[in-house]
């Protein structure tokens, strides 16, 4: 089966184009879910998300009930939703931003009420002027209509949101490294353990930073309650989830499908969901979860879209990400313009990433145009093993984030399963593609 | 600047704080809505990406003069806005084109075909990526993923999408900016959010910090009250 019956939680209103407006939002029973929390205790709200099992829908998949559990002893100071979607193929949050602020911002809201906090941050990534505009747009008419302000449909809450453009950086999407953005400083992630931002966060106060995907999620858990979120899906991975499909498919885009039911060769192949490879081409490899997570091939396109499935298969579902490549793609060129990526977004701080990740482009570089030698491939397998020792799977970790780690999955991938194309590059001085 | 009468020469600090500079470059329009944006953070640093945009806005780009004046507002030195500022790839310390074209190159556009459009593009403007046309109209860029992955390959103008671009639309899509025929979707380069925050709390900020402390007493009620009913025998749980 490639689709499942599930409802569409998050995508429902997509269908429509005005989506992204008050009027819409409130015809398709936009703020319900923000009426019915407060009529519930801040503890009941977050018990219902607890529930649901929601995973984080940012890349590491923590689950956000957990997350919200650590700071409820404590009084939280600040709510930070995470729209710095940056991760290379991912392009679910960008859909969310811009066609549905208000289920964002309802979203928000009932996180918000749930912790208890009275100010919120929206930091969206900056090369979204469209998001941007939607999202300010809709918070004004959010304010206007009485849903966010002081005292909240007369219930005594209050909040304030203020939605803080990003200025380019990749790293900003790092939790601790967009607090740091936010205070005005330059984008260098923090070092975790022991203090995670639920600790010390924002100004040092205690602080939530959650995912646009997750918050957009909340209003219909608090609708339909946590236990039928977690009826869908299976096992740890519940609920439905976006997953944006692109590079060579006949339907690039998201798709909003029960987690674990649709397969990898399902999302690709549905007519009703990728619609299969242009020109009848055979599928050569893809990535599961944005370009941090190691590839699979062929006989690993059957697995079901879950996050532990993903994960016991060596890789990981990340960021929801999938990018597909067919039988006429370089494996050297495309893991070398991803490792491109990561020399460029390496924010500096530690040297095995930023030094690592600029002499393993340069390598790289050499293979696909033609300069490279033998010995090569296992100066790079050396110094992947020097930014993630044993190139285990999920990796080691020699930095402070989890930037560094990300740097050897796609050339590991790329050598152990096209080692004979790396070695004809070096052959014949050149790419055979070209 | 000169530095006021008395304050010695080579102070830490003599740049520092609000009182210390003046405000000399912004317009009184870019100044209104800085201080607004600054009034919505709790530090007033925070405001520092904010204000670069602003600034933008203004000069199309993160002229030396603005700077200095963004240091005076959040309370930093001009050396630390531009040390700041040089980390983020959407703030120019350099002059810039009025339109900036960034062509993306990540995973998903290079399997589309977005290293040839990105060469067909220097080749039709004449100038490498990161390159300025001679008339000032046009930056060209080559840029990390930009979230917009099932229009391969993705094509940004000032931040704006544009959509899926071939060799011979990118060509019309340049003309286009050029001839100022997309002007009303596409603003010029640093103007990034047009939407202005019309509205805050609508209260008094103090009335907000009672509420607030209100808020965590009650919180800290309800949680001893929830230590009490884990430690009370069965049944004895209230509903909430």
């Amino acid at each position: 089966m490639a689709v499942t019956e599930a409802p569409k939680i998050i995508t429902g209103r997509l269908g429509y184009p005005d989506s992204h407006t008050l009027e819409r939002s409130l015809a398709t029973g936009g703020y319900d879910g923000l009426r019915r929390a407060l009529t519930m205790t801040p503890e009941a709200v977050a018990h219902e998300v607890d529930t649901a099992s929601l995973l984080g829908r940012g890349g590491a998949g923590f689950p956000a009930g957990r997350k919200w559990a650590m700071l409820r002893k404590n009084p939280v100071t600040y709510l930070v939703v995470n729209g710095d979607e940056s991760e290379p193929a991912t392009f679910k949050d960008h859909l969310l931003i811009e066609r549905d602020p208000h289920q964002l911002i309802e979203g928000v809201l009932i996180a918000a009420f749930a912790l208890q906090v009275t100010q919120v941050f929206i930091f969206v990534r900056g090369e979204f002027a469209l998001g941007l505009e939607r999202v300010q747009a809709a918070l004004n008419d959010a304010y206007a209509y009485g849903a966010v302000g002081a005292d909240i449909f007369g219930s005594g809450f209050s909040v304030d949101i203020v939605v803080h453009p990003g200025a380019g950086a990749y790293i900003c999407g790092e939790e601790t490294a967009l607090l740091e953005s936010l205070e005005g400083k330059r984008g260098f992630p923090r070092i975790k353990p022991p203090f995670f931002p639920a600790a010390i966060g924002l100004y040092g106060e205690p602080t939530v930073v959650n995912n646009v995907e997750t918050m957009s999620n909340l209003p219909w858990i608090v609708l339909n309650g946590g236990a039928a979120f977690a009826a869908l899906g299976e096992g740890r991975s519940t609920g439905t989830r976006l997953f944006a499909l692109a590079g060579h498919v006949n339907h690039p885009g998201v798709f909003e499908l029960e987690m674990v039911k649709t397969t990898f060769h399902d999302l690709i192949h549905a007519p009703v969901l990728g619609g299969g490879i242009p020109h009848g081409r055979a599928l050569k490899a893809f990535i599961p979860g944005g370009v941090s997570a190691p590839w699979f091939g062929p006989d690993q396109v059957d697995l079901p879209l879950g996050q532990d499935e993903v994960g016991a298969a060596g890789s990981m579902l990340g960021s929801g990400s999938v990018v597909v490549m067919d039988d006429h793609t370089c494996p050297v060129r495309a893991s070398w313009r991803i490792t491109k990526f990561f020399a460029r977004e390496s924010c500096g701080q530690c040297t095995p990433c930023r030094e690592g990740s600029g002499w393993l482009e340069r390598i790289m570089a050499r293979i696909e145009t033609g300069y490279g030698r033998e010995q090569d491939l296992d100066l790079l397998l050396d110094a992947c093993d020097n930014i993630a020792p044993g190139l285990s799977w999920p990796p080691q970790q020699t930095t402070i984030c989890v930037l560094g780690p990300s740097i050897p999955s796609s050339i590991v991938s790329a050598i152990e399963m096209f080692r004979d194309e790396f070695l004809v590059h070096i052959k014949d001085e050149g790419c055979p593609y070209e | 600047m000169s530095a006021e009468a008395g304050t010695p020469i080579g102070s830490p600090r003599r740049d520092r704080g609000s009182d210390a500079l003046a405000i000399r470059h912004l317009s009184t329009d870019t100044l209104d809505q800085a201080r607004q944006v600054i009034s919505l953070y709790p530090e007033p640093r925070s405001a520092f990406i904010p204000l670069c945009h602003l600034a933008q806005q203004q000069d199309g780009w993160l002229t030396p003069e603005a700077m200095r004046d963004i240091a005076g507002l959040v309370g930093v030195t001009p050396a630390e806005v531009l040390g700041t500022a040089s980390f983020y790839d959407m703030l120019h310390t350099e002059p810039v084109g009025r339109h900036v074209v960034a062509v993306c190159t990540n995973i998903a556009c290079l399997l589309n075909g977005a290293a040839e459009l990105l060469e067909h593009a220097e080749a039709s403007l004449g100038v490498n990526a990161g390159g300025t046309t001679g008339d000032g109209s046009v930056t060209l860029e080559e840029a990390e993923c930009l979230a917009d992955c099932d229009q391969a390959p993705c094509v940004q103008v000032n931040h704006r999408f544009v959509g899926a671009q071939t060799p011979a639309s990118f060509d019309q899509l340049i003309s286009e900016l050029r001839t100022g025929a997309r002007s009303e979707d596409i603003p010029h380069h640093g103007t990034l959010v047009r939407v202005r925050r019309s509205t805050g709390l609508q209260a008094d900020p103090s009335l907000v910090a009672a509420e607030r402390a209100a808020m965590a007493e009650a919180q800290a009620r309800r949680t001893e009250a929830a230590e009490a009913a884990k430690t009370a025998p069965d049944g004895a749980r209230g509903s909430s």
